[in-house]
C-alpha cells in the first residue's frame, strides 16, 4: 500500500497548502516533482495491483451542484447530487439524456470543476485540487472511456494506448522504461482482443475496435476508478454487448471500479448497481 | 514523449504547413544568398581600394608639394620602422590630357597627373598588378614594349564570357611604327615634279611644314617621349554590343598640360607616349589617374631645387606589414607629424563613405528579407490557429487523459519551431546552393529573360563574388526559428486553454 499511503500524503499536503498559502507555486511543483520522481510511484505502472479486499468509498460526491451559462440564462444541470461509490463496485448511472450524467461523469473525474459541493477520492477532497493535481489523477488514477472513442487519429493502436505513459514520464523516464510500457501496453490490447491490431490507425478499425482501443487505454496506467461514458452509445448491438463482457470481466476478475453513465436500461441492468438521475438529482433506485 | 511524438505526426501528416516550411525556406534561403553577394562585393570593393591605395598616405595641403620626400621617409622609418612594408613618394597634379583621336579629332580630357617612383611604388599598392603588359606587372617601367599586351582581361582568367580586346594585338612599338609611316613625309622621285603647274620649286610641301614643326630629330618610329601609363576608362568606348574600342592604344603619343610648382601656378604641357593601361575596375580611378615617372614630373614642374636637386614631392604613400593595426600606426604617425604641412590617413578614412553606403544596402535589404520570414511567420499563426481548430477534440483527448497545459502548449511551440526547423535547414540547403551556383544561376536566367544578369565588363569581375560567412548564416537560422515559434505562441496558448470538456464535445 505504499502507493497508496504516497497519494494520502500528496493530496493531503496539496490541500491544506492550498487553503494555507494559495500563490506558493514551488511548494507545489516539488511535491508533484517529488511524486514524479518516487520509484514506489513509476512502479505502479508495470508491477501487479494490490488486490483490494475491504470495500470502502472510493469516490464520493457530496452535493455537487453545477449549471452551465448559455447568453445570459443559466441552466442549472446538477443540482445537489449524492453519491458514494464502493472500491471493486460496478455502477451505473442513468437517466433520459440532458439530465446530467455526462456532467456528472466529468466532474467525477476532474475534467470539469462543480460550482459547489465536493468530490473525494479515497476520502480525500479532489476537486479544488490545482491543474497539476488533477492532471496526475486524471493520468494515473482514473481511466476515461468514451462514447465516440476519442482515439487521437495521428497515433497508431499501440500508440494511442501507451499516451497516458508518454503523457505522465518525462522523455527520459519514457524513453528508459519504454520496453515495459510497451510489454503492458501489448498486455492491455491482448486483453481486449486486440492483439492483432497494433500497427493500425484508428481510422482503419471498426467502431468496436476502437472502443477496446479505448478501454485498453484506460487500463495501461492501472486505474484505481474507470470512468465510462456511454461506451456502447455508438455501437451496433453485438459490438455493445462485447464491451459490456469485457467490462463486466474486468469489474469481475481485477476487482476495477467502474462508473459507467449509459441511457440504455438493457445495458445499465448489466451493472452491480443502477443511480438514476433525473433532473439533476439522483432517485433512489 | 507524446509531445515528440505527436510534433512527428503533425508534421508528417499536415501538409498545408508545408506552406510556410516552403516560404520560410525562401526566405532564409533569400537571406544567405543575398548575405553573400553583399559580402563578396563588399570584400572584392574593399579588396581592389585597397589595392589601389596603399594602407597609409601622408600627404600635403598644396599642390606644389613640400620638399625631401627622403626626409620624411626616414623619420617615418624611425617612428614606425617595425611596421612599415614599404614606402614610395608620388607628385599629384591636375592636368589636362589632350590628343588626337583616330577620327582626327583632338581631345581634351581632365585628369589627375600621377607622378610615381617605378622602383618601389609597385611595393606600396597593387597598382603593378593591374598593367596590361605581363613585363609591366613584374617590374613596372615607363619604357614602350615591342607588343604582346594582353588581348583578354588578365583578371577574368579564363571566363568564358570575356571578351577579346582586338585592337590591343596591335599595341606598342608595331603601332607607333605604323603611325609614323602615316606621318612620313612623301618625298616625290626626281624628276616626277617637272611640268606639274602647280609645282613650285624651293617652296616647302605642307608634309614639310608638319615635319618641320614637330623637330627634325625625333623620329617617332624609333623613340619614344616620356612614358605614361592611362587609364583604361579614359579612352575606353563600349560599342552596343559590349565591345571595347580603344580610343588610343600603347605607343600613342599625347598631350599633358599640366601647372606648375611656381608661384603663381603656370599651365605648360609636354609629349608624352602611352606606354600602358592600367585597370583597377574602380571606375572612379581608372576614368582619372594617368601615371608618368615622379622625376620626370618634378622637373616638369619645376620642383627641383637646383641648388641642391632635392625636389618636393605631394604624397608619401605607406604599406604596413601584415598584422599591423592600421589605426594604431596611423596614429602614432600623427603624433609624429602635426597636422600643419601634412595629414596622415588610412585607406579606410579615405573610402569610409563608399564603405559604409554598402554597408547600410546590406542592413536594410537584411531587414526588407526578413520581413519575408515575418511573413512566414503570420502564414504559420493563420495554419496553426486552423490547426488547433481542427485538433480540438485531440486536445480534449489528452487533456482527459492527464496533459498539461504545459504540455499541450508546448506540442504547438515544438510544432513551430519544428516547422522552423524544416524550413530553416532547407533554406540553409537552398542558399547555400544558390550562393555556389549563383553565376550559372544568373546565367540561366539571363538567357530566359533575354537580359543578361550579371555582364562581368560592368564590375570587372568574371563571376559574382559570394563570400558565406557562418556566422551571418547562424544569425539568420536563429531568426527565422524565433520568428516561427514566436508565431505559433499565439494558437499554442490558445490551444493550452481550451476547457477539456467543451474540447471533448467539439465536432
Amino acid at each position: 500500500m505504499s502507493e497508496l499511503s504516497t497519494f494520502d500524503q500528496w493530496t493531503g499536503a496539496m490541500t491544506a497548502h492550498r487553503a494555507g498559502a494559495p500563490s506558493a507555486t514551488p511548494v507545489l511543483s516539488n511535491t508533484v516533482g517529488r511524486l514524479l520522481a518516487e520509484p514506489a510511484e513509476l512502479n505502479r505502472y508495470v508491477s501487479a495491483s494490490q488486490p483490494q479486499t475491504a470495500t470502502r468509498e472510493i469516490v464520493a460526491a457530496h452535493y455537487i451542484r453545477k449549471s452551465y451559462r448559455k447568453a445570459s440564462m443559466e441552466i442549472p444541470v446538477l443540482q445537489g447530487v449524492e453519491l458514494a461509490i464502493h472500491e471493486g463496485e460496478f455502477v451505473s448511472v442513468i437517466g433520459p439524456s440532458g439530465c446530467g450524467k455526462s456532467t456528472l461523469l466529468h466532474v467525477l473525474a476532474t475534467l470539469d470543476a462543480p460550482d459547489s459541493g465536493e468530490i473525494r477520492f479515497e476520502g480525500n477532497r479532489i476537486d479544488n485540487l490545482p491543474a497539476a493535481g488533477r492532471d496526475i489523477l486524471r493520468n494515473r488514477y482514473f481511466g476515461m472511456v468514451f462514447q465516440f472513442y476519442h482515439l487521437l487519429p495521428e497515433l497508431t493502436t499501440l500508440e494511442n494506448v501507451l499516451a497516458p505513459a508518454m503523457i505522465g514520464q518525462s522523455v527520459l523516464g519514457y524513453w528508459r522504461r519504454r520496453r515495459q510500457f510497451r510489454e503492458r501496453a501489448c498486455e492491455m490490447l491482448e486483453l481486449v482482443n486486440l492483439g492483432h491490431r497494433l500497427k493500425h490507425k484508428p481510422s482503419e478499425l471498426s467502431g468496436g475496435e476502437m472502443q477496446r482501443t479505448a478501454i485498453a487505454r484506460a487500463l495501461v496506467s492501472r486505474p484505481r476508478v474507470l470512468f465510462a461514458d456511454e461506451p456502447t452509445g455508438n455501437l451496433d448491438k453485438s459490438s455493445g454487448e462485447e464491451i459490456m463482457a469485457i467490462l463486466r470481466r474486468l469489474n469481475r476478475e481485477q476487482k476495477l471500479t467502474i462508473v459507467m453513465v449509459t441511457h440504455d436500461p438493457r445495458v445499465a441492468e448489466q451493472a452491480d448497481r443502477s443511480v438514476t438521475l433525473v433532473d439533476g438529482r439522483v432517485v433512489a433506485a | 514523449m507524446y509531445k515528440l511524438l505527436l510534433c512527428w505526426r503533425y508534421l508528417k501528416t499536415r501538409y498545408i504547413a508545408l506552406a510556410s516550411i516552403i516560404s520560410v525556406m525562401l526566405g532564409v534561403a533569400t537571406l544567405i544568398a543575398v548575405n553573400a553577394v553583399m559580402k563578396g562585393f563588399v570584400h572584392e570593393t574593399q579588396d581592389r581600394l585597397h589595392g589601389f591605395l596603399s594602407d597609409l598616405v601622408l600627404e600635403t595641403a598644396s599642390l606644389e608639394g613640400i620638399p625631401d620626400a627622403d626626409h620624411y621617409m626616414q623619420r617615418i622609418q624611425k617612428v614606425a620602422g617595425q611596421y612599415v612594408a614599404g614606402m614610395s613618394p608620388t607628385v599629384v597634379v591636375p592636368a589636362m590630357l589632350g590628343y588626337n583621336d583616330y577620327n582626327g579629332r583632338y581631345i581634351t580630357q581632365q585628369i589627375m597627373l600621377i607622378g610615381v617612383d617605378e622602383a618601389t611604388y609597385a611595393s606600396v599598392s597593387d597598382f603593378g598588378q593591374f598593367m596590361q603588359h605581363p613585363q609591366n606587372r613584374k617590374q613596372l617601367n615607363f619604357l614602350l614594349k615591342e607588343g604582346g599586351y594582353d588581348v583578354y582581361d588578365h583578371t577574368l582568367a579564363d571566363s568564358p564570357k570575356r571578351k577579346a580586346r582586338k585592337q590591343m594585338q596591335y599595341a606598342g612599338w608595331a603601332h607607333r611604327r605604323r603611325n609614323a609611316i602615316f606621318a612620313k613625309r612623301i618625298v616625290a622621285p626626281e624628276g616626277s615634279l617637272e611640268g606639274n603647274p602647280f609645282y613650285r620649286p624651293g617652296q616647302a610641301s605642307l608634309a614639310d611644314e608638319i615635319a618641320g614643326s614637330q623637330g627634325t630629330d625625333f623620329n617617332p618610329a624609333t623613340e619614344q617621349h616620356t612614358g605614361c601609363v592611362l587609364g583604361v576608362s579614359l579612352c575606353r568606348l563600349h560599342t552596343p554590343t559590349n565591345e571595347e574600342i580603344f580610343r588610343l592604344l600603347p605607343g600613342d603619343d599625347v598631350e599633358i598640360t599640366y601647372v606648375t610648382a611656381g608661384r603663381p601656378p603656370k599651365p605648360l604641357s609636354a609629349k608624352f607616349t602611352v606606354v600602358d593601361f592600367y585597370e583597377s575596375k574602380m571606375g572612379e580611378y581608372d576614368s582619372q589617374f594617368v601615371f608618368v615617372p615622379i622625376r620626370k614630373l618634378q622637373e616638369l614642374r619645376g620642383m627641383v631645387d637646383p641648388s641642391t636637386g632635392i625636389a618636393n614631392f605631394s604624397r608619401i604613400q605607406i604599406r604596413l606589414k601584415a598584422g599591423a593595426d592600421l589605426e594604431m600606426v596611423r596614429d602614432l604617425l600623427r603624433s609624429q607629424f602635426p597636422p600643419g604641412s601634412c595629414f596622415i590617413g588610412s585607406w579606410l578614412d579615405r573610402e569610409s563613405p563608399l564603405l559604409g553606403m554598402i554597408r547600410m544596402e546590406t542592413a536594410i535589404l537584411n531587414v526588407l528579407l526578413f520581413l519575408i520570414i515575418a511573413v512566414a511567420g503570420f502564414g504559420i499563426l493563420a495554419i496553426f490557429f486552423m490547426i488547433v481548430v481542427e485538433k480540438t477534440r485531440d486536445i480534449g483527448i489528452l487533456k482527459s487523459l492527464g496533459a498539461s497545459r504545459r504540455g499541450i502548449m508546448s506540442i504547438f511551440l515544438g510544432y513551430g519551431f519544428s516547422l522552423g526547423i524544416v524550413g530553416a535547414s532547407m533554406g540553409l540547403g537552398l542558399g547555400l546552393l544558390i550562393v555556389r551556383y549563383i553565376s550559372e544561376i544568373a546565367d540561366v536566367l539571363g538567357r530566359l529573360t533575354g537580359q543578361p544578369i550579371f555582364d562581368p565588363t560592368v564590375y570587372g569581375l568574371p563571376e559574382i563574388p559570394a563570400i558565406v560567412q557562418w556566422p551571418t548564416i547562424a544569425t539568420i537560422i536563429v531568426g527565422a526559428l524565433l520568428i516561427a515559434v514566436m508565431a505559433s505562441i499565439l494558437p499554442a496558448r490558445r490551444a493550452a486553454r481550451l476547457h477539456p470538456v467543451e474540447a471533448l464535445r467539439y465536432e
